[in-house]
């Protein structure tokens, strides 16, 4: 059984349908990332398994239990946590108090997880008195994937993780990944980058007007002739 | 001296009341604007109808402070915040919660507080009379008369009970709500909901359970204000009216959203309008001899006469925002 099974999902917003019929499997070791053209409802696709679109048809499992349509926040509780792409953090709160919101539902471990979130990420703690506002885009990302880990969730969204940042930094937020994936939490990711992250990828999904159009590994879909030439740049 | 007393009665304390209630008032519309995103203009009707709750529980039970020590409208205090909250949860559920969930613009919410507020208006004169009404039944307004120790101050600094237990108020209020928002975790989570409400919902945050305490603080320190500033004046239906511009004046001039910046703006209002009404006169006759012979002062010489003041807080408005578009404290853009 796979941790989130999605069949044939249809959706989008305001009765418009943006996803036509899209499938997803992921497991726990894996790191799933979707890609494809701007307008193919990547982004939607993460937002309808997180209850922030509304699903029309279609199914969506997790651990063979319907999500489908399910508030957010009921999804935190079963273990799901989630990534926006923009306004992902706290601005106006420091790194700890933006950490402390992401363990809202589970108070009794926030202290427990604050010392591994900021072992794992110890620029944080460094900075934890400090807005996070105030902080460069790559600190940022890092407050907002603390902030999402902090209830120790088995399966992780990510909106485009590396949108706007550096390549160094790119680069540091993949590394992470794997190191979260290695720890046990499935990823499913969307991104740009689309090279850098089917090189990390255990599952790649290409997507394009709102259907599946390749589904393999990341490596296979990086190698493919047809897939690089339509949407990795040749 | 006895013009430093005049300047002290008539712009320290008077400065300071007209603050602390703008301010209580600010709070609230504040608070409310950073959790739900709209302007409430019910806001001030909360605060006559706390007074008003207070009043009939007095009322009912008059001479009970005595008990205690205290003036029976103070000890219904608590009873007048419960009622006002319950009836600002109560108008939420009804009014403002159904069409937050429709996704309608915020300016519908906010004409639709303007509905609230002429109904409110309504039901209160209906019940309570156009009347004005004191608050004390049976029982009279403490007043403090301080005398100076100064040959020269042969007149006493006057404040009044309600006066002192209102500035106290605030006081406890203001560190009361920088405590709650700073260490509690529902404290944090309305800042969390305030910063990004989007985020708020995604990281499991209760939103229905921050906008429930959002609208009981405001419901607690509207009826508070309300029954201080009846108890020092009188009690009347269109108590709110004149409230209302002042304490949107505090809360924009402060930043929209910020509750700092809301008790900035509440005293800068405050003493604003009570300084562009004071006869500066009294103050210039003592250093007569200063000016050269020509120069006479009248025999009032303000800034504005008193029935003009509110356009004070106005003129602050204007100032303010030319020069900070967003307000003393950044505040959210409306």
């Amino acid at each position: 059984m796979s941790l989130l099974n999605a069949t044939q999902v249809q959706g989008g917003y305001g009765g418009m349908n943006i996803l036509k019929g899209v499938d997803m499997a992921i497991d726990k070791e894996d790191i799933g990332v979707i890609v494809g053209p701007n307008g193919a409802g990547k982004s939607t696709m993460l937002k309808a398994i997180f209850g922030l679109v509304q699903v029309t048809d279609g199914d969506i499992l997790l651990r063979g239990e319907s999500i489908r349509n399910r508030q957010p926040n009921e999804l935190v509780h079963l273990g799901m946590g989630f990534i926006p792409q923009e306004k992902n953090i706290f601005p106006s709160m420091t790194v700890e108090e933006n950490l402390e919101m992401g363990a809202y539902i589970k108070p009794r471990t926030t202290a427990r997880m604050l010392e591994k979130i900021y072992s794992f990420f110890p620029d944080l703690k460094q900075k934890r008195k400090q807005p996070s506002g105030e902080l460069s885009g790559g600190q940022r990302q890092m407050v907002a994937m603390g902030r999402a880990l902090m209830t120790e969730p088995t399966l992780l969204l990510l909106d485009e993780p590396t949108a706007g940042l550096s390549p160094l930094y790119m680069q540091e937020i993949f590394d992470r990944i794997v190191e979260i994936n290695k720890a046990g939490v499935g990823i499913l990711m969307v991104e740009q980058n689309a090279k850098q992250a089917l090189a990390i990828a255990t599952k790649g999904f290409v997507l394009a007007s709102g259907q599946n159009l390749f589904t393999d590994t990341g490596e296979k879909l990086l190698n493919d002739p047809d897939v690089a030439k339509s949407f990795l740049g040749g | 001296m006895n013009e430093l007393v005049f300047f002290i009665n008539n712009v320290v304390i008077s400065g300071t009341v007209a603050g602390s209630i703008y301010a209580i008032g600010a709070i609230g519309i504040t608070l409310v604007f950073s959790i739900m995103r709209f302007a409430h203009f019910a806001h001030a009707d909360l605060m006559t109808f706390g007074a008003l709750m207070v009043l009939m529980f007095t009322s009912l039970f008059p001479g009970s402070g005595a008990l205690l020590g205290i003036p029976t409208p103070l000890l219904m205090l608590p009873l007048g915040m419960a009622m006002t909250a319950f009836l600002a949860i109560g108008i939420d559920r009804t009014f403002y919660k159904p069409m937050r969930e429709h996704g309608v613009k915020p300016i519908v919410i906010v004409i639709a507080s303007l509905g609230v507020t002429l109904m409110l208006q309504g039901l209160i004169r209906l019940f309570a009379g156009t009347g004005s009404r004191s608050m004390y039944v049976g029982e009279s307004k403490g007043i403090y008369r301080l005398e100076l120790p100064f040959e020269l101050a042969s007149r006493p600094i006057v404040i009044t009970e309600p006066q002192i237990t209102l500035i106290l108020f605030t006081l406890v209020a203001v560190i009361g709500l920088h405590l709650f928002m700073h260490r509690t975790r529902t404290g944090k989570a309305m800042r969390a909901m305030s910063d990004n409400p989007d985020l708020a919902r995604v990281s499991g945050i209760n939103t229905d359970k921050v906008v429930m305490v959002t609208w009981i603080l405001a419901g607690c320190l509207a009826a508070a204000a309300g029954t201080f500033l009846s108890m020092d004046v009188s009690l009347t239906p269109d108590l709110s009216f004149h409230l209302l511009l002042p304490i949107f004046a505090a809360a924009i001039v402060g930043g929209v959203g910020h509750p700092y910046g809301a008790i900035a703006g509440g005293f800068l209002v405050g003493f604003a309008e009570t300084l562009s009404v004071f006869n500066w006169a009294v103050l210039l006759r003592p250093i007569r001899h200063w000016f050269p012979e020509w120069v006479e002062i009248p025999r009032t010489l303000a800034l504005v006469g008193t029935e003009y003041k509110i356009v004070v807080p106005f003129f602050i408005l204007v100032v303010v925002l030319v020069w900070r578009p967003t307000g003393i404290f950044k505040g959210k853009v409306i």
